[in-house]
C-alpha cells in the first residue's frame, strides 16, 4: 500500500517581552529557580492578571508577518487542569476567539519549488513553570520562573505531506519569528517548542486517518526522526490490519522512538470558559497600522530583493536571507566591497560558512567583520590577489592577523601583475630547462602546463597566472 | 466611644477629644472582652493596631492626616494583609500569611484607617450563615442562638456588638447586604468595578465585589470613598472617579424622587415582619416626598439558579490553585501528587466548598458547558435587560433584603437550597453588577429587619443620599442589641 503523510504543526513560541504576559515579573532565561515568580506569577490568593501590551504586539507583528486576519476582539479563556507547575490549577490561554486568525506562509522545498502553508491561528497564552525531577530524591522540584511567558502558538493546517516539508515550515516560522523580533527561536532553551500531528491515509484517499500527536519535539532534526519513526509505525499497524489509536506521545531522542502519553480517554476535559479576570482583547485598525509601519522588510520580500538586485540564484538568496542577522551581513560585504555580489555570496556561503560551522558560531559571532571581509573582495576584484592567495589571506584573518590590506603587505603577496618581473623569471627558467624546450617545441604541447606551474612556483603564487601563460607562449613559440 | 459612629469618631479625632491610640486600645480591649461570645475575628492584630494608631496620631499632630486617620475598623479576612494571616474562612488557608496587601487594604491605610483585625466568614465566602467559617460560626449579638447571615457575617456581627465602628466586607450573591439585614446595620455592595478586586481573594469573579458595612449610611460613605478607585491592577476596575460621597449626603433628599417597587419582590416566601419593614419604609419614603412607582423584574425568578450556575462555574476556576504545592494546607504524607491533590483538597475543604466546587466542575464540563454556563450567561444578559429598562421609569429599586430575619444556628445547615434561598433578592444586583444597599428598616420578634435599595451603574451616591434621608427620619439604625452599648 502507499500511503500519504499528512502533517500539522503547533508551535510555541516565547515571545521576547521583557515581563510576563500577565505580571511585570522578568522572563529573563536562566536564573535561579522561582527568583523571577512574583505574586501573580505564583497564583498567590486574590491575584489578578494585567495584560501585557508588549505581548498583543508581537502577536500583530506575527498576524501581518503572515497576512492573517487579526481580531478586533479576542477572548482571554481559562483551560483547567491540575499540575505542580501550573500555578493557578489553569492556564490562561485564548480558546473560541484567537487574536490572530487564518494566513498563510511560503515555504522553499529542497526540490526548488515552492509551497503555500495554511496557518489557521494563532493565539496568546501564558507559559507554565518547570518540574525538575533530578536533584531531588523520590521528590518533584517545581520552578515557577517561566511561569507566565508570554507564548503564541501556532497551528498549521494538516497541509505538510513529509517530514521534510514539516522541517522545511518550521524552519520558516523559526526565521519568521526571527524577522520579526519577536522570538530569539531558541529550541534548546525551549524558546520555539513543536507538537506534531501526525497521520497517514491512503495515497489518493480525501479523507484524514486517526491522529497521533507527538510532543517535546526540541529540534529540526528529532522532528525528522520523530515524523519519520511515527509514520513507520502507523504503516506498520495498518499493513497488520490495526487501528491507529488518536493519543498523545512522546519523541524520546535517546531512543529514536515515540512512546505513548496518554489516550484520548485519558485526556484531559479543561473546561475551557471565557476568564472572568480579562475584559476581551480589543484590537483596532490604528493600533494594528503602527505595529505594521515598525515592520522589517520579511524574509520572502528581502529573497527576492536578493534574486533581482543582486542577480543572486534562488538557492544562495535562500540561503541569505535564513536569518536577518546573516542577511545584513551579506549585504554589508557587498557595500564593503563595491560590488561582486554573487563572489561575495560565495565567500559568505562557503568559505566563511565553513568556518562558522567548523567552529560552531553565529553569524553574529563572526571572527571575520562584514567590513573586513568586504575589503578582502575588493582585493580579489581589483586583482590584487588571486582567488587561491585570498583563501591564505582569509585563514588568517581568521586567525587575527589583520585586515586583508595588512595580510597581503606583511606576507608580500600582492600579484605580480608587472610582465618585466614575470619574464625574468620565464627567462630563467626557460634557460635552466632546455630539455623541456625542446619537447615542447617537438609538439608536446601539455609541456606548456608544466612551465606554468614552474613560473607559478617560482612567484609563490603570486604571478598573475592568465600573464604567466600568454608571456610563456610568446617567449616558447617565438 | 464604642457607641460612636466614624463620623462622629472622626470628629472627636479632630476636634483633639481623643487620641487614635485611646480608640484603638479601648476597641482592642472590648474585642478581647467581650468577642469571645460572638467570634466575629479570626484574627485581632493588637500590635500592629496600635503601631497605626500612633502613626495616624502623629500624622494628626503633623498636620499631614486625612479626615478619616486613626478610625478603628476590621477587614473581612478574605482581603490579603501582608504579614498577617489571610484564611478566607478555611483550614486550607489557615497556616497562610499573605506577602502582599489588597489594594483595598492599601487604600484604607493610606487613608490612615487603623485595622483592628480580621473579621470570620463563611469559608471562601460561600455561605449565607457564617456557619461554614473552619473558626466556629459567628453569633448574631441580637441572638446569640441565631447566625448573623452571611458570608461577611463576622464585620456585621464585630458592628452590631459595637467592637468596631465599621469593616469591609464582599458580596458575590448578598454577602454584605444579607448580614447586613440580620445583624441591622447598613451595608452597601458598589458596582462591579467600582472596588479593586486585587488581593481579595476570589470566589466567583465576574460577581465580586468588596464594599462597607457600618451603622450607617453616612459611615459607609466614608468608607467606601476610602476603598473605591480604579486599579490597573484589575483589569475589571473601571477607570472613572469616585464621587465625593461626603457630599452627596449632604442635603440628601429624595422629594420627587421615583421609587420602584418590584411586583416579584413581594411575592411568596417572604416572611410577614420583613413584609411590614418594607411597607414600612416605602411609606416613610413616601413622606418624605418620594413617589413609590410598581415596577416588574420579570427574570427575578431565574436569578437564584442563574446565580447558581455561574459562582460555582467561576470557584470551581479559582479554588483550583489550593492545591497543597505552593502554601497553604498539605496533607501529611502525600504518596504521589494525586494523592497531595486528593487529600490537601478534601481535608483543606468543608463540605459547602465541596459542593461548589463539585457543581461548577460539573456545570463546565464537556458536554454541559452550553445548557449550563452559556445558558447562564444568556439568562444573565436577560435580568440586566430588566434593570434597565426598570431605571428607565425609576431611580432606584426598593425591597427586601433577604426573606427572613436572623435564623436560628444550624436551622438551614443540612438543606442548602433552603439556605440559598436567603439570597433570592439580593444576587439580581451581583448578576447585574448593579450597586446595593441594605439599611435597617424596623423589627420583627427583636429581631432587625432590612430593606434593599438598588441603583443604576455608579450610583452609588444616590444610594447613599436615600439611606441617609431616611436614617435622618427613623431610628431603627440606633438600636443595639442589648448589653453592647454599655
Amino acid at each position: 500500500m502507499q500511503w500519504e503523510t499528512v502533517i500539522g504543526l503547533e508551535i510555541h513560541a516565547q515571545l521576547a517581552t521583557d515581563s510576563k504576559i500577565f505580571s511585570g515579573a522578568s522572563t529573563q532565561f536562566g536564573n535561579e529557580p522561582n527568583t523571577q515568580a512574583c505574586p501573580i506569577d505564583l497564583g498567590m490568593p486574590g491575584v489578578l492578571p494585567v495584560l501585557n501590551e508588549g505581548a498583543v504586539e508581537m502577536a500583530v507583528r506575527f498576524g501581518l508577518g503572515i497576512d492573517a486576519d487579526i481580531a478586533g476582539r479576542s477572548v482571554f479563556a481559562r483551560k483547567n487542569y491540575f499540575y505542580p507547575d501550573l500555578p493557578k490549577g489553569y492556564q490562561i490561554s485564548q480558546y473560541e476567539i484567537p487574536v490572530i486568525g487564518t494566513g498563510k506562509l511560503e515555504i522553499a522545498l529542497d526540490d526548488g519549488t515552492s509551497k503555500t502553508v495554511g496557518i489557521t491561528r494563532a493565539h496568546l497564552e501564558e507559559d507554565a513553570g518547570k518540574s525538575l525531577h533530578e536533584d531531588f530524591h523520590g521528590m518533584t522540584g517545581v520552578d515557577l520562573n517561566r511561569a507566565g511567558t508570554p507564548l503564541l502558538e501556532i497551528v498549521s493546517e494538516p497541509d505538510l505531506r513529509s517530514a521534510g516539508e514539516a522541517v522545511a515550515y518550521a524552519k520558516k516560522i523559526r526565521t519568521l519569528v526571527r524577522y520579526l523580533g519577536i522570538c530569539d527561536g531558541n529550541m534548546q532553551e525551549g524558546s520555539l517548542r513543536v507538537d506534531v500531528n501526525v497521520s497517514i491515509r491512503p495515497q489518493g484517499a480525501d479523507a484524514f486517518g486517526t491522529r497521533t500527536e507527538i510532543k517535546n519535539v526540541n529540534s529540526f532534526r528529532f522532528l525528522e526522526k520523530a515524523i519519520h519513526f511515527e509514520v513507520e509505525r502507523q504503516a506498520d499497524i495498518l499493513e497488520h490490519g490495526g487501528t491507529v489509536e488518536q493519543e498523545t506521545r512522546l519523541y524520546d531522542p535517546n531512543a529514536d522512538e515515540t512512546r505513548s502519553m496518554r489516550t484520548k480517554e485519558e485526556a484531559n476535559d479543561y473546561r475551557y470558559f471565557p476568564d472572568p479576570d480579562l475584559l476581551p482583547l480589543e484590537v483596532d485598525e490604528a493600533f494594528i497600522e503602527r505595529v505594521r509601519a515598525t515592520l522589517p522588510e520579511l524574509p520572502d520580500e528581502k529573497k527576492n530583493r536578493f534574486t533581482k538586485d543582486y542577480g543572486l540564484p534562488e538557492y544562495d538568496a535562500n540561503v541569505l536571507t535564513a536569518s536577518r542577522e546573516l542577511a545584513d551581513y551579506y549585504e554589508h560585504v557587498v557595500a564593503a566591497a563595491g560590488g561582486e555580489p554573487k563572489l561575495a555570496a560565495n565567500w559568505v556561503m562557503s568559505e566563511l560558512g565553513g568556518v562558522l560551522n567548523a567552529q560552531g558560531l553565529e553569524i553574529t559571532e563572526s571572527p571575520v567583520s562584514a567590513q573586513a571581509l568586504g575589503g578582502l573582495i575588493e582585493r580579489i576584484s581589483d586583482q590584487t590577489i588571486s582567488g587561491k592567495i585570498a583563501k591564505q589571506v582569509f585563514e588568517a584573518m581568521v586567525a587575527g592577523e589583520g585586515s586583508a590590506d595588512e595580510i597581503i603587505e606583511a606576507k608580500g603577496l600582492k600579484q605580480i601583475t608587472d610582465s618585466g618581473e614575470i619574464e625574468r623569471m620565464i627567462d630563467e627558467i626557460v634557460d635552466a630547462n632546455p630539455g623541456q624546450v625542446e619537447q615542447y617545441r617537438a609538439g608536446k604541447g601539455k609541456v606548456l602546463g608544466w612551465f606554468v606551474g614552474q613560473v607559478m612556483k617560482a612567484s609563490r603564487g603570486k604571478a598573475n597566472p592568465e600573464q604567466v601563460n600568454q608571456l610563456l607562449r610568446q617567449k616558447l613559440d617565438g | 466611644m464604642h457607641d460612636r459612629t466614624i463620623a462622629e469618631l472622626a470628629r472627636a479625632l479632630a476636634a483633639g477629644e481623643v487620641s487614635s491610640v485611646e480608640l484603638t486600645r479601648a476597641a482592642l480591649d472590648r474585642i478581647e472582652a467581650h468577642d469571645a461570645e460572638y467570634n466575629s475575628f479570626i484574627t485581632v492584630t493588637r500590635d500592629a493596631a496600635l503601631a497605626e494608631a500612633e502613626a495616624a496620631d502623629e500624622a494628626r499632630a503633623a498636620g499631614s492626616a486625612g479626615p478619616l486617620a486613626g478610625v478603628p475598623f476590621a477587614h473581612k479576612d478574605i482581603f490579603c494583609t501582608d504579614g498577617v494571616r489571610t484564611s478566607c474562612g478555611s483550614r486550607m488557608l489557615d497556616s497562610f500569611v499573605s506577602p502582599y496587601d489588597a489594594t483595598v487594604v492599601r487604600n484604607m491605610r493610606d487613608a490612615g484607617l487603623v485595622m483592628l483585625g480580621k473579621t470570620n466568614m463563611d469559608e471562601f465566602a460561600m455561605g449565607s450563615s457564617n456557619e461554614t467559617s473552619w473558626y466556629g460560626p459567628v453569633k448574631n449579638p441580637w441572638d446569640t442562638e441565631r447566625v448573623p447571615g452571611g458570608s461577611s457575617g463576622g464585620s456585621a456581627a464585630a458592628i452590631a456588638a459595637r467592637l468596631v465602628p465599621g469593616a469591609t466586607g464582599t458580596d458575590t450573591g448578598g454577602s454584605i447586604r444579607q448580614p447586613a439585614s440580620l445583624c441591622g446595620i447598613t451595608g452597601l455592595k458598589p458596582t462591579y468595578g467600582r472596588v479593586s478586586r486585587y488581593g481579595m481573594v476570589a470566589f466567583a469573579s465576574s460577581l465580586d465585589q468588596g464594599g462597607p458595612m457600618a451603622r450607617t449610611a453616612e459611615d459607609c460613605g466614608l468608607l467606601l470613598g476610602a476603598m473605591a478607585g480604579f486599579d490597573p491592577n484589575d483589569s475589571t476596575s473601571i477607570d472613572r472617579p469616585v464621587d465625593d460621597y461626603r457630599a452627596a449626603l449632604e442635603g440628601a433628599d429624595v422629594k420627587g424622587m421615583k421609587i420602584g417597587l418590584p411586583e416579584e419582590y413581594f411575592g411568596e416566601g417572604m416572611s410577614a415582619g420583613v413584609r411590614a419593614a418594607v411597607e414600612g419604609a416605602a411609606e416613610q419614603l413616601r413622606e418624605l416626598g418620594a413617589e413609590t412607582v410598581e415596577i416588574s423584574l420579570p427574570h427575578t425568578e431565574a436569578s437564584v439558579p442563574t446565580y447558581y450556575v455561574v459562582a460555582p462555574a467561576e470557584a470551581s476556576s479559582n479554588l483550583s490553585r489550593f492545591d497543597g504545592v505552593r502554601y497553604g494546607y498539605r496533607c501529611e504524607d502525600p504518596q504521589d501528587v494525586i494523592d497531595l491533590y486528593q487529600r490537601s483538597r478534601g481535608e483543606g475543604f468543608g463540605a459547602e466548598v465541596q459542593r461548589r466546587i463539585m457543581v461548577g466542575t460539573y456545570a463546565l464540563s464537556a458536554g454541559y458547558y452550553d445548557a449550563y454556563y452559556l445558558k447562564a450567561q444568556q439568562i444573565r444578559q436577560l435580568i440586566s435587560d430588566d434593570f434597565r429598562r426598570a431605571f428607565e421609569q425609576v431611580d432606584v429599586i426598593l425591597g427586601p433584603t433577604s426573606p427572613t430575619t436572623a435564623f436560628r444556628l444550624g436551622e438551614r445547615s443540612g438543606d442548602p437550597v433552603a439556605m440559598y434561598l436567603s439570597d433570592v433578592y439580593t444576587i439580581a444586583a451581583n448578576l447585574a453588577g448593579l450597586p446595593g444597599l441594605s439599611m435597617p428598616a424596623g423589627f420583627a420578634d427583636g429581631l432587625p429587619v432590612g430593606v434593599q435599595l438598588v441603583g443604576n451603574y455608579f450610583e452609588e451616591g444616590r444610594l447613599l443620599g436615600v439611606a441617609h434621608r431616611f436614617q435622618q427620619a427613623t431610628d431603627h439604625h440606633r438600636q443595639a442589641p442589648a448589653g453592647v452599648s454599655d
